[in-house]
């Protein structure tokens, strides 16, 4: 039992981070009705910027994460205003896809710097412990969900309130109507882009400390694993990326934790199992849990 | 994801096997073709007996990406799904034609040889099964298929890589684990295609020459059932289905079905693919069949132009060369490191290539190769006599 709140509460801290990344996919998809396939080179260039900014460079490790996160938004600014936006009109599968071409790019070249090396962040936190009411947490953890909280509730009250917000989802519930009204399209996009780079180089911070060895090669593959988060919470719903977030990191989790006893599903399942509970829901719901379901009008 | 947004799954795809008539190759020029490409391993062999595998193994390797890639402009251009699946498809026509055809006990020295299974049968049966297998792998995904649509369907396909490869890794006895495993040898009725000596015309046929014929008699197959297909009454059942679902169920095709055709189809192209692959590379690991397997499979439709079986032939042939090609020249090419040296490498250089490729087209001609090869006697035309106001729409 102590093992399984454990578990729980791992799986929770991983799933804020998920978290972070899928409202950065909903946020793309509700702005622009687009997928982001770059959303993993992304997190591993903000990831490796900070890592060179902080632990080579020697900057203050909080401002690192702060150039680090500007960085990542400026290339999804470059993105959306230089290929995204010059694709205005066309089927939203078609950019996805070239999304991909970006992907290949950037993925290509942060690899090849990164090389065969496991880079440090630099982080204060190192491989710090808390104890919590019987519960053994990484530094790194706790922060990673403070972190989130903040930014989640900062984000939600500023879609909800801001008028920025109410203009992005007037956009994403009908985007000719929104313009007609004045909203600048164009905008909502770009801030759309830039938000969704800032959070996927946040979500690297914490990918990339402690208890993670630290920046390898492979860091940008997580953002496949947020996929499913945001698939499943239903891609048009930003509180559907949060649910989908924590569900698919418990869900993880616990599959690691219980490995011994899951022997018959082979080693090193918790990395498929995002993507099990994923078609498991979307078998029975077709558009995620609180994804908009389509009307099909004739 | 609107309706809108699926049907219009570029409408580029659409003139692409629309008008694909005016711009496709005459018959005798594309039988033509395949008899120059049939003499490529006599020429070779003759010219350059050195370094003639090179050429051969690469021209293998892009007949086996020719046929997948024919499968998935099927699904993708043809029928409007969107599958990131297809390297799991090609895995299971892979390791499928590896265990049916390997024999019951492992005769191989490892160990780890040894716990290997197989079935035993004849090579051309286990070349059959191996892509029936595929194609059941397609109609079982169909449940998942016929629900989603549009990018849902894209992201939950792609879980399909990582359940393969999660198997790949674990189902030791069928893929030989992280070490993958051999395989068998073609051998269509008492022809091996192995690297046994044999001399035509005065030329030494190697194991990859044989395989060229296999690959290229293959990539035929393929092809001329493509068009049949598309061209047929299921081609229009897929055309519609692609534009508009609702059109599609409207006009009494069954759309449930029809996808799950599309999607067994393209797993059976993939599969084939995935046996000449397997054969290419001798000797299969699960690593092969991953997520950049399927974006370049991805990047091969895009760069062909999506629906255009010429276009998808032109792809893989580009995307499975352009790396083979910039490694075997990399010291003659000045911007080009050496391997291993954390430069810009051939491989690193590949990516880039195609990568700004894939881009490029997308943004700039959706309809691919495809497109641009059909702009060429427009453009002739249009030196010839003065702009007509319909054919410059048409170009915009």
């Amino acid at each position: 039992m102590k093992d399984f709140v454990q578990f729980v509460f791992n799986g929770l801290s991983l799933g804020s981070i998920y978290a972070l990344l899928a409202l950065g996919f909903v946020v793309i998809f509700k702005a622009t009705e687009v997928v982001n396939f770059a959303h993993g080179s992304i997190l591993a260039l903000g990831a490796y910027a900070i890592s060179r900014l902080s632990f080579n460079s020697h900057v203050e490790f909080y401002l690192a994460v702060l150039l680090g996160v500007a960085i990542a938004g400026l290339l999804a600014f470059i993105i959306e205003r230089g290929l995204v936006r010059t694709m205005a009109g066309r089927s939203v599968i078609a950019v996805s896809i070239m999304t991909i071409g970006v992907d290949l790019i950037v993925r290509t070249e942060t690899t090849r710097r990164i090389g065969v090396d496991v880079l440090t962040l630099g982080d204060p936190w190192r491989d710090g412990i808390v104890h919590v009411a019987g519960l053994t947490v990484p530094t790194a953890r706790v922060w990673a969900i403070a972190t989130a909280l903040v930014i989640l509730a900062a984000f939600f009250a500023w879609f909800k309130f801001s008028s920025f917000g109410v203009a992005m989802r007037a956009s994403a519930e009908d985007s000719e109507t929104a313009s007609l009204m004045g909203i600048r399209m164009g905008r909502i996009s770009a801030v759309a882009w830039v938000l969704a780079g800032a959070l996927a180089a946040v979500a690297g911070v914490f990918l990339t400390a402690f208890p993670s060895a630290g920046l390898d090669a492979s860091t940008g593959d997580v953002a496949l694993r947020a996929f499913p988060a945001a698939i499943l919470g239903g891609l048009d719903s930003t509180g559907g990326a949060v649910v989908g977030g924590l569900m698919i990191g418990v869900a993880e989790v616990l599959t690691a934790g219980y490995q011994s006893n899951l022997t018959f599903l082979g080693r090193g399942f918790d990395q498929v199992m995002p993507y099990v509970v994923m078609v498991a829901v979307l078998l029975v719901r077709p558009t995620g849990l609180f994804g908009t379901r389509e009307a099909t009008r004739v | 994801m609107s309706e809108v947004a699926v049907s219009s799954l570029e409408s580029a795809a659409g003139t692409a096997v629309a008008g694909g008539r005016s711009g496709r190759l005459s018959l005798v020029a594309r039988v033509g073709m395949v008899v120059l490409v049939a003499l490529v391993p006599l020429a070779l062999g003759t010219i350059d007996t050195e370094g003639q595998d090179f050429w051969l193994q690469a021209g293998v390797f892009a007949f086996a990406a020719m046929i997948a890639a024919l499968g998935l402009t099927l699904l993708v251009g043809g029928a409007g799904q969107l599958s990131l699946a297809h390297s799991f498809f090609v895995a299971i026509g892979a390791y499928a034609y590896t265990y049916l055809a390997s024999a019951t006990r492992g005769t191989g020295t490892t160990i780890a040889s040894s716990i290997q299974g197989g079935f035993g049968l004849p090579t051309p049966v286990a070349m059959v099964g191996a892509v029936l297998i595929a194609g059941l792998a397609g109609l079982l995904f169909s449940p998942i298929s016929s629900r989603l649509r549009g990018i849902y369907l894209g992201v939950a396909s792609l879980g399909l890589v990582f359940v393969g490869l999660h198997i790949a890794f674990n189902a030791q006895k069928v893929s030989g684990g992280f070490n993958g495993r051999d395989v068998p040898d073609f051998n269509l009725l008492g022809f091996a295609f192995d690297s046994s000596p044999l001399s035509v015309l005065g030329v030494n046929f190697t194991r990859n020459s044989k395989l060229w014929y296999l690959g290229l008699a293959s990539v035929v197959l393929a092809y001329v059932y493509y068009v049949n297909v598309l061209e047929g009454r299921p081609g229009r059942a897929l055309r519609c289905l692609r534009d508009s679902e609702v059109a599609a169920s409207v006009l009494g095709v069954n759309v449930v079905r029809y996808k799950a055709y599309a999607f067994t189809l393209s797993s059976m192209y993939a599969g084939l693919g995935g046996v000449i692959l397997a054969l290419a590379y001798h000797h299969i690991v699960p690593d092969t069949f991953g997520l950049g397997l399927t974006v370049s499979f991805l990047a091969m439709i895009v760069i062909g132009g999506l629906g255009s079986p010429g276009g998808a032939l032109v792809g893989a042939l580009f995307v499975t060369a352009l790396p083979l090609l910039l490694a075997k020249y990399s010291d003659s090419l000045p911007f080009l490191a050496p391997t291993g040296s954390g430069g810009v490498t051939a491989a690193v250089a590949a990516q880039f290539i195609y990568g700004a490729a894939v881009i490029l087209l997308l943004v700039f001609e959706p309809g691919g190769v495809a497109a641009l090869a059909r702009r060429v006697p427009r453009l002739a035309s249009r030196l010839r006599r003065p702009p007509h106001p319909s054919t410059q729409k048409e170009a915009a």
